[in-house]
């Protein structure tokens, strides 16, 4: 589905990843940690496109992102959602409008994405704060938002940078149980966390595959956790 | 009313996925509508121009003057007359009247003249039919029978008046396309500078999926919905300048007759949709280009 081919990563100066090569089958669902600045939020980069590989290929549903124009690059994106690490909203338009947006750029909203989307809001607990900006919600209520915008789009692959980061225990079980169940759908996941916590919580539930940055290479941890 | 509002802010549609920018919105605005108001003046002079051609054309081509130099001469007159009615071309021939003699003169005269007691020569109205006529020919009989007279069918007058006209509205129509070019450059200028300071939107946009078409759509309902209200708005005041303008065709000048007359005040509100056109056109071109050139 999502496949780094022989990938190295550099941003200018000495590589962040060197040769790396791991495949993100249908269905899976992966954990990603490693110490702060170890290369997460660059490995999802290069899951969705944003970078293209300094060295090797990433195949995004069977084409190398680097020969993707941009409006194929686009389209895409559509069946991936992600999470960012810094969110990313329009921030003149409301958290309702925004959670929305994947949808009307697709096409217009049916009463049932209507419906979705209310339910989604309720989910993440929400709903009160649909009509604010950005701008005016908490770290931990961003997160939530951009959360809800990934999933909205009900897409195949669903990308998240440290989603749970800023918000309590409960929360972050509750953020992970949505993942856990879109995961039960069929969804393919790929969380980056330093919560080790949240790992093991979540191998209770699911076969989950923790992935650890660490000298420039993408290990498979072990049991240890 | 308020989705009319909503489309003249241009955050009508897909204009609401990019901010409204107050400054490059405003200029969009200002530089729509100041050109508007000239493109509205371009179109009037360049119809006025266009009547005048026309007028000028049409009321000096249908006749000619028999000029007789000899003062006091009834039978050379009448002989010059005579050939004129036998010639082909000539629909009806004229002598004019003491009284019409005064009248032409009387504005660089002024009245009461003795005209017997002046060396005036007799005028001889022709009016031509719309065939045309053999003016050498007709030449050479007048200079064999009455040598003192002379044929003028007005071309020495109509032609350089022509080519004024002509000319003017010929300025006219350039004057009209550099007001649209100036718009349509500053038109992509306000939306190069917008594309600049939403960087972060656009971005995001891409992030979640958007085609470059899309997020060109964006600014090309915020840009078109700015320049059509500037556009009114210049429009407007355009036309309450024409009708300020001095309209009296009958003074017989041309900067006296501007304005233009019946269906013709139709015709500068179509400055409404060509600015929007040209607006539109400018700024999606200028997006899909800075687009294109954008890597990732
Ligand atoms: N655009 C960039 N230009 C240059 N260097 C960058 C850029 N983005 C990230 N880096 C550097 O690359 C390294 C890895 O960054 P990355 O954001 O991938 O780390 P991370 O593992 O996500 O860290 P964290 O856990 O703090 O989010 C860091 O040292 C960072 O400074
Ligand atoms: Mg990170």
């Amino acid at each position: 589905m999502i496949e780094l081919q022989n990938v190295t990563q550099s941003y200018g100066g000495s590589a962040l990843l060197t040769d790396v090569s791991v495949q993100f089958a249908p269905g899976s669902f992966h954990f990603l940690t490693g110490p702060s600045g170890a290369g997460k939020s660059t490995l999802l980069k290069l899951l969705y496109g944003e970078l293209r590989p300094t060295r090797g290929h990433v195949q995004l549903f069977g084409i190398a992102s680097t020969n993707m124009a941009r409006d194929q690059l686009a389209r895409t994106r559509r069946r991936i959602g992600v999470v960012h690490q810094d969110c990313r909203f329009l921030d003149h338009l409301s958290l309702a409008e925004n959670i929305a947006l994947p949808l009307q750029i697709a096409g217009q909203l049916t009463p049932a994405d209507r419906q979705n989307l209310a339910d989604l809001l309720v989910w993440v607990g929400l709903a009160h704060r649909s009509d604010a900006l950005p701008a005016e919600l908490s770290g931990g209520e961003r997160q939530r938002a951009a959360l809800a915008r990934a999933v909205m789009i009900d897409p195949e692959v669903i990308l998240a940078d440290e989603p749970t980061g800023n918000v309590d225990w409960e929360m972050a079980q509750r953020l992970l149980q949505l993942l856990i169940e879109l995961n039960k759908m069929g969804k393919t996941i790929v969380l980056a966390t330093h919560d080790l916590n949240l790992i093991r919580a979540a191998k209770t539930q699911v076969e989950a595959r923790v992935l650890r940055i660490r000298d420039r290479q993408v290990q498979l941890a072990g049991a240890s956790l | 009313m308020t989705s009319l509002l909503d489309f003249l802010r241009g955050s009508q549609g897909d204009g609401r996925f990019v901010p409204p920018s107050k400054l490059t919105g405003r200029l969009t605005l200002a530089a729509a509508a100041a050109m508007s108001f000239l493109a509205v003046f371009a179109l009037v002079l360049t119809m006025a121009a266009h009547r005048q051609a026309a007028l000028w054309g049409q009321t000096l081509a249908g006749t000619a003057t028999v000029r007789i130099a000899s003062p006091h001469e009834p039978e050379q007159v009448q002989a010059a007359l005579v050939i004129l009615e036998t010639t082909t071309g000539v629909n009806a021939a004229r002598i004019l009247s003491e009284d019409e003699h005064a009248a032409l003169l009387a504005p660089w005269l002024g009245p009461d003249l003795p005209l017997q007691d002046l060396p005036l020569p007799s005028l001889i109205e022709v009016e031509l039919s719309p065939d045309g006529i053999d003016t050498l020919g007709l030449n050479l009989r007048l200079q064999a029978e009455v040598p003192s007279a002379t044929f003028d069918d007005h071309s020495r007058w109509r032609a350089p008046l022509i080519d004024a006209a002509k000319r003017m509205r010929n300025l006219g129509w350039a004057a009209l396309g550099l007001t649209f070019a100036t718009l349509a450059v500053m038109v992509a200028l306000s939306t190069q500078s917008a594309l600049a300071s939403n960087k972060q939107e656009i971005d995001v946009l891409h992030l979640v999926g958007a085609e470059d078409r899309f997020i060109a759509r964006a600014f090309v309902w915020r840009f078109t919905g700015r320049a059509v209200a500037g556009a009114l708005l210049g429009t407007g005041l355009g036309i309450i300048a024409t009708l300020l303008l001095p309209n009296d065709p009958a003074a017989g000048s041309f900067l006296t007759a501007l304005p233009p007359n019946g269906l013709g005040w139709l015709v500068p509100f179509l400055v409404v949709p060509l600015v929007a056109a040209v607006a539109y056109l400018a700024t999606r071109v200028t997006v899909m280009r800075l687009l294109k050139e954008t890597t990732l």
